[in-house]
């Protein structure tokens, strides 16, 4: 199996329009949303959900304040001020709760009790591309990389069952816990980067992190056009990275039109110099690919 | 009191930095206020890409707090591993071996209380870095705090952010990370208000609904920034509809992407652009300044 994920540090610079323009090809594959607290790929892929369900992950506490006596234990062992004094009343912020339980354990009045958190939507779809693994995390929750491992383990389980060759994993923006989850595993890292200063500086970091992970990285850079001396820098920074580009995808606002018809650009634009540049870093990365499988194999 | 404002988004790319940027600019230059950047985008932080003659001030280290277990003390009890709720401790008795996951710990502490031997002892391990800059003679006008290259503890790096003492001055513009999950949390509740930027498309509009649910949870005031407006109607007719205050339109210009993409926004800014942030400025002033 092979598992391809995008990414590219900053946010915006087109990771969910290049993967929905790569479903297109890459079919038959399981294609997985990773960015699951701004989850946006279902806008185009248009899903029909099969199946769905709740992955509980986190806990809070709650304080009764009958029970309470007010000795403030609680409050001074709490390592993320999630217990909070008003009203003369000790009272838990569920926002900064991490469910560590240790109030509870120290309650000497046996007044907290922790409760498993609402959890998060998964859903296995089907869509015109194959199927599709998504999920919605509650706004405001942790856990974000604990969900990002449970629906990638969702579409393993789904490839094999189907016996199909391929994950495409849609990834967040950032470094942080949530890309680190999308990494963990991945064979292929695409690289989405767009020609400004702070694409530049942000895809730098996140390829730090890839190397971290001995993972092969390849670079898209998207909406070409918009700075040549910046793609002149970026192209400069990939030769000294190790980092093959595969191909640059000119600036568009058919992107944007396509995006509003619910379709990816290769649908909405096919003659357009954008689509074509897709399916040319298409062809580039399928080169790659049974190459990486024939190493996968051996 | 200083006014504590957000920008946040929901989407990436929407503009939170651009907006922070050039309302820094012209909030110091109207308002006649000291005013700060704080840039809690710490995974990605590029806010001080925008401005030249840029200035390192100061800088420390964020730590988090690792247990570590002195397996000559410890008698392989296994009550640390029955209190941590994260599954970072592993004990074999049989082994005398115990040990601490850095990467699953969230430092609760909850090993330490339950250790009956005090065997465990918590020790420092770097997970990023808080940086100032002063721009001429505007000290620490900017601080950031950058999560170091490996780390999962994006949010932990916020939290102290948040807190330090290097923010102090009369108006405070908080940076957010993309998103809606505990790091965007940690960034916004420490505002009075909240700005959100979004772009008229269907992502920017299903990112954004993601965040007012957010911040309404929070029950923080907010208004919307619409950047790279066009006519996508979905967009008006849902803030329409949810009676949510637009606080200004910035109109769509190719020509100001490209000077985005050099990074230098605040060099000829175009009259259109400086009279949409003179329009927020004058609502911010009306809104927060006032009462405060």
């Amino acid at each position: 199996m092979l598992e391809i994920t995008v990414l590219s540090g900053k946010g915006g610079t087109g990771k969910t329009t290049i993967t929905a323009a790569l479903a297109s090809m890459v079919s038959p594959a399981i294609i997985c949303d990773n960015d699951v607290d701004a989850a946006d790929l279902f806008l185009i892929l248009n899903p029909e959900i099969k199946q769905e369900g709740t992955f509980l992950s986190g806990q809070t506490a709650t304080i009764n304040t009958d029970l309470c006596s007010n000795c403030g234990i609680c409050h001074s062992l709490c390592q993320f001020d999630a217990i909070e004094l008003t009203n003369n009343e000790y009272q838990i912020n569920p926002f900064n709760c991490e469910g560590c339980r240790l109030c509870e354990r120290a309650c000497p009045e046996s007044a907290i009790e922790t409760k498993p958190d609402n959890g998060h939507k998964w859903y296995e779809s089907v869509t015109r591309f194959g199927s599709f693994v998504h999920a919605q995390m509650e706004p405001g929750e942790e856990n974000s990389g604990k969900l990002v491992t449970f629906i990638r383990k969702k579409a393993k389980a789904l490839a094999q069952a189907q016996n199909i060759k391929i994950i495409l994993n849609d990834g967040p923006p950032g470094i942080g816990c949530p890309v680190i989850a999308s990494l963990t595993g991945t064979n292929i890292v695409l690289l989405v980067i767009e020609p400004t200063l702070t694409g530049r500086h942000d895809s730098l970091r996140v390829i730090d992190l890839i190397k971290n992970f001995g993972i092969p990285a390849y670079a898209i850079l998207n909406k070409s056009g918009i700075n040549n001396d910046m793609e002149k820098i970026i192209m400069s920074d990939l030769k000294d990275q190790g980092i093959p580009l595969l191909g640059k995808v000119p600036y568009s606002i058919l992107f944007r039109d396509a995006m509003k018809e619910q379709l990816n650009i290769l649908e909405h634009a096919p003659e357009s110099e954008s689509a074509k540049a897709i399916q040319l870093i298409w062809n580039r990365l399928n080169k790659i690919k049974s190459e990486s499988q024939l190493l996968t194999h051996q | 009191m200083p006014v504590k404002i957000a920008i946040a988004s929901g989407k990436g790319g929407t503009g939170k930095t651009t907006v922070t940027v050039n309302l820094y600019h012209f909030m110091s230059k109207i308002l006649n206020s000291k005013v700060q950047i704080a840039d809690c985008d710490v995974e990605e932080p590029n806010a001080s890409i925008f401005f030249e003659e840029l200035e390192s001030a100061k800088s420390k280290q964020v730590t988090q707090l690792i247990p570590f277990i002195n397996t000559d003390t410890c008698t392989f009890c296994r009550k640390c591993v029955d209190y941590c709720e994260f599954n970072a401790i592993i004990v074999i008795p049989p082994a005398q071996f115990a040990e601490v996951s850095p990467s699953l710990c969230h430092s609760c502490g909850a090993c330490l209380y339950a250790c009956p031997e005090k065997a465990i002892i918590e020790q420092p391990n770097e997970i990023g870095q808080i940086n100032t800059f002063n721009h001429g003679v505007d000290e620490s006008f900017l601080i950031e705090g950058r999560l170091k290259i490996g780390s999962s503890m994006q949010t932990m790096v916020i939290k102290d952010l948040v807190k330090d003492d290097w923010i102090n001055k009369e108006v405070i513009l908080y940076d957010a990370p993309p998103g809606t999950s505990c790091s965007v949390v940690a960034t916004i509740t420490q505002a009075n208000y909240i700005i959100l930027v979004t772009e008229p498309t269907p992502f920017g509009l299903h990112d954004l609904k993601l965040m007012i649910d957010l911040v309404r949870k929070l029950n923080k005031p907010f208004g919307v920034i619409i950047n790279k407006a066009d006519e996508y109607s979905d967009t008006y007719t849902y803030l329409k509809e949810e009676g949510i205050e637009i606080l200004a339109e910035i109109p769509f210009n190719i020509d100001y992407v490209k000077s985005y993409a050099q990074g230098s926004i605040l060099k000829n800014i175009p009259s259109d652009i400086e009279s949409v942030y003179t329009g927020i400025t004058q609502k911010l002033k009306n809104k927060l300044i006032h009462h405060a």
